[in-house]
């Protein structure tokens, strides 16, 4: 682990100020940065602690949704009495991720901005595009069966570990930013970044701005579904994840939403397969339209109808 | 006293935080920390490496590569003895296996000594490596043998037979503590606090490595927190501490990262098995045969004893078991809990699973049909043959006569199945010494150099030494785990509780046998007769033979037995199985402590469900590396992969195993455990998945839709 010196700043703008210091990186619950940087793999020069500088407030808005604080713990916001009455997608999706422990630590901005778990992307001794821009990526033709099978490229196969941030995708939020003197809003949708040619850029976030927090919009109508397959009951990363918003429309189960985890680099969702047709299959096959497959990856295909299906069984 | 389920003396230090492990130890005083660095190829050579950077590191002592390291002993051929073989590090710039180590940094504090670490420069040469364990050839050179009639005939006639292939991957132990070492050399001695489960035998090894006699070593191993046979066999935290506290003149610590227990633990290594089952139509078995290939080293040939678990297990006129040993560019393999049978009787016991559903016999009865009383290997009647006991007493307290048809019973969404699996373990005696020590003050002293790593040993020592010599459990001081005190074979082997609480006793027996000579027969207290006949106190050693010398083990073949039963729910769209409830039942002759016994047993079990479902260390074929090194990706059973599960010991004694009756139950649970959960997923859906683990993302191809 490389040497780095350290702040902890007092507000929102220190944060950012000190942010834009060469080599710096913002650590939060700390629940990922330190176990890439104890590998080797992030060694930023300065750490900026932001725990200290507030928003870890959850507020209703005049819109009649939520704006989570950047500085929420994932175990508070899946226990708010709001969170899980009107959006149950969302608190089911951060108590399906990683451990009661981690959980009371990880923020949500933490959250958004984790780093993949691809086994070749965590061993410093392997070629990622990620780590380092260019030289190339051993997962492909490399033994694993969580690779994508949707939106990869050449460069990368990752897929996107977050569960939260499926159920994110599902509810449409949006992402609150700040830099020096501005301040933007950033859909779910295009936080993400696909890999490309540039897998190394993984989010739409700049240098030098700040998450400060996260919207949702108003409550969404229906039955909220979040199921993980996953090869153990706890603890284990989603083979595929998928949030769903269903409503029954004379008699017939409407899917309003539906978003996967565990097929791409990104949370993926294809608003063409929502309101769209009944059959799980046919909307599976709209999901999925475009996915290549490995033989080690091939069941994911066949697991997101039967998971659909599943789900929309339970949907009264 | 002996059998009552007492809590572990040492569990208060050990929550408490005031029982030190190695790397807490205090005694030598400030030391000094090393971090070493790993091969980033798998085979080939060091082209060029420059350590110069990571010298300059203020806080820095000493960086070791193949240049400039200390002369070390030379290791003997693939055949040489595991524990006595030197095992020295920076021999040459040749890379043997993925994560040799290539470069060793002493600094003043963990940070420095990592920090330089990732310093050093190293450019590789890679060369092709062989990394992919096949299925054997038609020409393969076999080992192990033991062959009896005519296996190959009787498959060629049989009407109801199995023949199939099943393939086990890598395990690691991966205990909770690391392995970790602070060593100390003074005044011509060296110290190790050693995480390790077998001190005397280490010893050689490390005195072989580094240079030294043997009684210019002691270690003390006092706590250990898990072994599962990964602190067996020398490795390179003890070797480069010890050579580093020589050189420096300080007290010097080394830890591995849990990803470092991936490269410089061995592993157990993969096996490919042809497993041959052949039987008339009331199910009595006409021939088994079992040929089971293994990863081997080039240097090293530890035999993971697969194919042999059967030998003995069932009766069967035609036997042939034997070994293939495949050399691949990896680590040596070491033991792994379990070793053979973890792997071997899962996949054996599939085999018979699958021989019970051809037949239409329930799989239960097959096997007592089947029992036998004789080892056609050593020729010798087994002794404490219970095997029959413990699946009659399992399928009636499990209700294994409302066994579903195979992919009939539903719960929802979940298929519902039962499974059920034999274990055998074999009992090792080895010699072993222990001193007992009445003092006259009112306490008892025991010492030994067998280690407690975690399993119960200075629970189970003050059991037998208080009901022996009739005093409280309180007043008896029990010291292990130091290289100095009277000799066994530590722990490993699941030896380690007989061996020494035998030879404790017998230490006792002789104590009692002096103070009745001095004291007349009838006493009241035992101590007001020490201080009156032996004021100075009285000690006595008590000694076990090695099973090669002692008798019994010539007339007798000695196993531990086992039945475990499992249901499993597998999500009929997913694929996703989830073990429901499981029970062991076992005899393995007297049971010291129901309560760490249990533990244990069911600690196996919990392996056995590992192996089956969730644990695979995979090799990169490209690379000979790792691909998971982490518990994130390593999958082992969390807490909620383990429902209530239980294990019952049966009123068991084997007077042919030794005088107390005692036999081991280390590995015992782990055993056919894994075969059981198999049958279950079988049982369930009718899918017979013979590559392990059995994944969700092998099973799900072969489910039916259900909508």
């Amino acid at each position: 682990m490389k040497p780095f010196s350290y702040e902890r700043p007092a507000t929102p703008a220190e944060a950012i100020e000190a942010a834009a210091r060469p080599g710096a990186r913002i650590i939060a619950g700390g629940t990922n940065l330190l176990d890439l940087m104890k590998l080797g793999i992030e060694g930023p020069a300065h750490i900026v602690d932001i725990n200290r500088i507030g928003l870890d407030r959850i507020e209703d808005t005049p819109e009649g949704g939520l704006r989570i604080g950047a500085l929420v713990r994932n175990a508070d916001l899946a226990a708010h009495p709001r969170v899980r009455q009107h959006y149950p997608v969302l608190t089911r999706a951060l108590v399906s991720g990683a451990s009661g422990q981690l959980r009371n630590k990880a923020s949500v901005s933490g959250n958004l901005m984790q780093r993949t778990r691809c086994p070749y992307f965590y061993n410093t001794d392997m070629a990622c595009n990620k780590r380092r821009p260019g030289s190339g990526c051993s997962a492909i033709g490399g033994v694993g069966h969580n690779f994508a099978v949707l939106g990869a490229s050449d460069a990368c196969i990752a897929t996107h570990p977050s569960d939260m941030c499926v159920a994110l995708r599902a509810l449409d939020a949006v992402v609150e930013i700040e830099s020096a003197g501005a301040k933007r809003s950033i859909a779910i949708a295009d936080f993400h970044l696909l890999p490309g040619d540039t897998p190394h850029l993984e989010t739409a976030l700049q240098p030098g701005e700040l998450i400060t927090g996260i919207v949702l919009p108003s409550p969404l109508a229906g039955t909220q579904i979040y199921r993980k397959v996953r090869d153990r009951a706890s603890y284990a990363f989603a083979n595929v994840s998928m949030a769903l918003v269903a409503t029954v429309e004379h008699g017939e189960v409407v899917v309003e939403r539906l978003a996967f985890g565990g097929l791409a680099l990104k949370p993926w969702r294809v608003e063409a397969a929502e309101r769209g047709p009944r059959d799980p299959d046919a909307i599976a096959d709209i999901v999925l339209a475009g996915a290549k497959s490995c033989t080690e990856t091939a069941y994911k295909l066949p697991l997101v109808s039967r998971m659909l299906a599943a789900a929309l069984e339970t949907v009264q | 006293m002996i059998g009552e389920g007492i809590s572990r003396t040492d569990g208060p230090v050990k929550v408490t935080g005031r029982a030190h492990y190695s790397l807490e130890r205090q005694e030598p005083g400030q030391a000094l920390y090393g971090h070493i660095v790993g091969a980033g190829i798998g085979y080939g050579r060091i082209a060029r490496i420059d350590a110069s950077a990571a010298e300059r590191v203020t806080g820095v002592h000493l960086v070791w590569t193949y240049h400039n390291a200390p002369d070390q002993g030379s290791p003997e051929g693939p055949e040489g003895d595991m524990m006595d073989r030197a095992r020295p590090e920076f021999v040459s710039d040749r890379i043997d296996y993925y994560g040799m180590p290539v470069a060793f940094v002493i600094a003043d504090s963990f940070e420095i000594a990592r920090h330089a670490a990732g310093l050093v420069e190293v450019e590789y040469e890679a060369e092709p490596g062989r990394y992919v364990l096949a299925t054997p050839a038609k020409t393969a050179q076999w080992k192990s043998e033991t062959r009896i009639g005519d296996v190959d005939a009787i498959m060629a006639e049989a009407v109801n037979s199995v023949d199939q292939l099943y393939s086990t991957p890598y395990h690691f132990g991966q205990p909770m503590e690391p392995n970790a070492c602070l060593a100390d050399w003074r005044d011509g001695h060296l110290t190790l606090f050693l995480t390790a489960q077998m001190l005397n035998q280490l010893i050689s090894g490390l005195a072989a490595t580094v240079k030294l006699d043997r009684n210019q070593i002691t270690i003390d191993s006092a706590y250990v927190g898990g072994g599962f046979g990964s602190k067996i066999v020398l490795h390179a935290e003890a070797v480069l501490a010890s050579l580093a506290t020589m050189h420096l003149n300080q007290p010097v610590k080394v830890a591995f990262t849990r990803r470092q227990i991936f490269t410089l633990v061995g592993h157990r290594p993969a096996s490919i098995s042809r497993v041959r089952l052949a039987a008339t139509p009331e199910g009595q078995l006409t021939a088994v045969g079992h040929d089971a290939a293994i990863q081997i080293s080039p240097s090293e040939a530890w035999d993971e004893a697969v194919s042999s678990v059967g030998r003995a297990l069932y009766a069967t006129p035609n036997l042939l078991t034997r070994q293939l040993h495949q050399t691949l560019d990896m680590k040596a393999a070491e033991p792994v809990r379990g070793p053979g049978e973890l792997a071997g009787l899962m996949v054996f016991e599939s085999a018979v699973d699958e021989l019970a559903e051809q037949l239409g016999v329930d799989p239960v009865e097959l096997r007592i049909r089947n029992d036998t009383d004789y080892d056609p290997d050593k020729e010798l009647p087994l002794s404490g043959r219970r095997l029959v006991d413990c699946l009659r007493e399992g399928a009636e307290q499990f209700g294994w006569s409302e066994r579903p048809r195979t992919a009939t019973r539903r719960d929802g969404r979940w298929m519902i199945g039962y499974g059920v699996a034999s274990s055998m373990r074999g009992h090792f005696q080895t010699s072993a010494e222990a001193l007992v020590r009445i003092d006259p003050e009112g306490w008892v002293l025991v010492r030994s150099d067998m280690t407690d790593i975690g399993t119960g040993t200075y629970t189970i020592v003050a059991q037998v030494v208080a009901e022996v010599l009739g005093v409280p459990m309180s007043v008896v001081r029990v010291e292990l785990a130091n290289s100095n005190h009277p000799k066994g074979n530590g722990a490993g082997g699941s030896w380690g509780a007989a061996n020494t609480t035998v030879s404790v006793d017998r230490a006792c027996s002789t104590l009692l046998e002096r103070i009745r000579a001095a004291a007349g027969t009838t006493y009241n207290d035992i101590f007001a007769e020490v201080r009156r006949h032996f004021p100075d106190g009285l000690e006595a050693i008590g000694r076990q033979l090695a099973g090669s010398e002692d008798p019994n083990y010539q007339t007798f073949s000695q196993y531990t037995y086992g039945a475990s039963f499992a249901e499993v729910g597998v999500d009929i769209d997913t694929g996703e199985v989830r073990l429901r409830r499981m029970l062991g039942v076992f005899a393995a002759g007297r049971i010291l402590n129901r309560k760490t016994a249990r533990s244990q047993l069911i600690g196996g079990m919990i392996w056995g469900v590992g192996a089956a479902l969730h644990e695979e260390a995979a090799v990169d074929p490209r690379f000979g590396s790792w691909v998971n090194g982490d518990f994130a990706e390593y999958l082992i059973p969390t807490h909620a992969d383990i429902p209530a599960i239980d294990a019952i010991m049966l009123d068991d004694f084997d007077e042919r195993a030794n005088h107390l009756g005692v036999k081991g139950i280390g590995e015992l649970g782990a055993g056919g455990t894994g075969g059981s959960v198999a049958n279950a997923v079988y049982n369930a859906t009718g899918v017979r998945i013979r590559d392990f683990p059995i994944t969700l993302g092998k099973l799900l191809p072969h489910l039916p839709r259900d909508r």
